[in-house]
């Protein structure tokens, strides 16, 4: 395999919270110094609970909001250094999913203008080409191109996550960022919407940046895994090894407190001590494929 | 993965495992019988739902959204808003219909009978009052005691619920305290009059998984410690497994299986229940 499809270097993002009555002005690093490469066609899980960066290094990537430093190189290119105009073109070849299937679709547009904006606002095709580009995406996705006249409030949570995956679908990109995509669905829809997504991977030869703090759905679909904790990547490693021998204090806090189905199984739960962890140790490769920061 | 749901074959209560209730052992605390509730339209939001609960005993109630699982919730306690109705059934607290009682009886029973966790801790909490008087409002509202022992009955839960330095948090806003300590302090408005039976709808969805699992550690510390029934109502067979005793799988506002957790778990009998435990990721 070649250079990776995204290449994430160093990345930082920190907002200012400005100076208040009593307060004095001080800087949140909600993403401090993050490094992480994904291959072409991988399925790459980025994972933590809330407040941990992980929503803020995917929208960084696709600069929904500038990052303060580092680079993110898209096939080899630094994105962060193109122009606007530049930017606006690379994100054809870079689609967001978002969680919220119900505020990230206009609810006075038709669902089949939400489809077909991208390609309007990418001046591509006539009108009756990409009218016949959105059923196709209509029928990709499993919906009913009948439906493209209706309105999104007409329509089920699940079946809203699919024209907002056939949204990011329309201009034929590289990579998905999935923003925690599935994890607003019940558990029976979620598993039919993780099916598209891994259908579609196969059909379309994508490569997902899945963004989720469901520690078992992305133990199932990814092959490899980042766990972010306070802004940093504390471990990255095979999903089978990072989950077979959790290394950072954290990642094993983290996994020991996912509840599992036996009502049998030992319960080991293990508290995160802060003082166990050096916060600033750089990653190093602890096996094969697997490093932590410890 | 998905069988076809079956509704001849399916048929609710077709469970091999269900059990009627015991009745050598005495009354169950809490005995729900053929309730069913509308909302105006055709189809029932709950269809002649039938369980119990014994003291000290964990029920999980559990389904997707729309199942009907929070709406049985809050009928128990008659806090369905219009225009929700319970056309029919028998809500049995400890051998007194709830669904015959006066607004003023209930009120007795809503905290001290029975009592309430809500998913959302802040929505439920009120933001322009400190958690310490929230807290000794329970007491007082049921006239329970003075206002000065209120509050140092307040800090006491608040130790309970193992807040850190309960003295200086009761005179906290919700906004001061993360969503996992707001669900602490939900769970002791809960405890505040001793309630021999808590309704818990989703208290541990909204919160991150290291929080929930301190949560659940919390709930099962207190339950044994105070004797507490719980009706936990949950999505996730998980928190199921590590909670509760039996558990009951709704279905389109029907009770579809119901039984001991590891029978369902390990041998669902119901093809619903089959389609939903396959569905939770990593499953086999």
């Amino acid at each position: 395999m070649g250079a990776p499809l995204l290449e994430v270097r160093r990345l930082v993002k920190h907002f200012a919270r400005k100076q208040g009555l009593f307060r004095a002005p001080s800087v949140v690093k909600a993403v401090d110094s993050v490094t992480f490469a994904i291959d072409e066609g991988e399925m790459f899980g980025l994972v933590g609970e809330s407040g941990s960066g992980k929503s803020t290094t995917g929208r960084c990537i696709l600069r929904l909001i500038e990052p303060t430093s580092g680079e993110v190189c898209f096939r080899g290119e630094n994105v962060l250094q193109f122009s606007a105009e530049r930017m606006r073109m690379a994100r054809r070849d870079m689609q967001i999913v978002f969680q919220d299937p119900y505020s990230s679709l206009n609810p006075r547009m038709r669902v089949g203008d939400i489809v077909e904006e991208p390609l309007v606002i990418h001046r591509l095709g006539t009108k009756p080409e990409r009218r016949a580009r959105v059923a196709e995406l209509f029928e990709l996705v499993g919906l009913e191109p009948g439906h493209v006249l209706r309105y999104p409030h007409e329509f089920s949570g699940g079946q809203r996550q699919r024209i907002g995956i056939a949204r990011a679908l329309a201009l034929n990109p590289a990579l998905v960022i999935a923003d925690e995509a599935v994890s607003a669905l019940d558990v029976s829809i979620q598993a039919q919407v993780v099916k598209l997504l891994l259908d579609l991977k196969e059909r379309l030869t994508l490569t997902y940046l899945f963004i989720a703090h469901d520690l078992r759905l992305v133990e199932h679909i990814c092959t490899r895994v980042a766990v972010m904790y306070m802004g940093k990547i504390v471990e990255l490693g095979e999903t089978r090894a990072l989950f077979a021998s959790p290394t950072h204090p954290y990642t094993k806090a983290l996994l020991s407190a996912i509840p599992v189905l036996d009502p049998d199984a030992p319960r080991q739960r293990i508290e995160l001590d802060p003082t166990s962890f050096e916060r600033e140790a750089p990653l190093r490769e602890i096996g094969a494929q697997h490093w932590a920061a410890v | 993965m998905n069988e076809p749901l079956d509704p001849a074959r399916d048929t609710p209560f077709d469970s091999a495992h269900d059990k009627p209730f015991d009745y050598a052992q005495g009354t169950p605390l809490l005995d729900v019988q053929h309730l069913s509730v509308t909302f105006g339209s055709p189809t029932p939001a709950v269809d002649d739902v039938s369980f119990s609960i014994a003291r000290g005993e964990t029920l999980g109630l559990v389904g997707e959204s729309g199942s009907g699982k929070s709406v049985t919730a809050f009928s128990i306690l008659r806090l369905l808003q219009p225009p929700g109705r319970i056309t029919a059934g028998r809500v049995l607290f400890e051998g007194r219909d709830l669904l015959t009682l006066s607004e003023g009886e209930m009120r007795e029973v809503r905290g001290a009978g029975v009592s309430l966790i809500f998913q959302e801790p802040t929505t439920a909490l009120n933001p322009v009052m400190r958690v310490g008087d929230q807290i000794a409002e329970a007491f007082l509202v049921h006239g329970k005691a003075s206002r000065a022992d209120a509050r140092a009955r307040a800090v006491e839960l608040l130790e309970a619920v193992k807040i850190p330095e309960p003295s200086h948090r009761v005179r906290d806003y919700p906004h001061q305290l993360s969503g996992g300590m707001r669900q602490r302090v939900m769970i002791a408005i809960a405890l505040a009059c001793r309630p021999p039976l808590v309704v818990a709808d989703e208290p541990t969805t909204a919160l991150d998984v290291t929080i929930q699992a301190q949560v659940l550690e919390l709930l099962r510390e207190l339950k044994a410690r105070y004797n507490l029934a719980l009706l936990l109502i949950t999505h996730d067979f998980g928190v199921i497994a590590e909670m509760a005793d039996r558990v009951a799988v709704m279905y389109q506002g029907k009770l579809v299986e119901h039984g001991a957790v590891r029978d369902v778990l390990r041998h669902p009998a119901h093809a619903y229940t089959r389609n939903l435990l396959a569905a939770v990721p990593g499953a086999r």
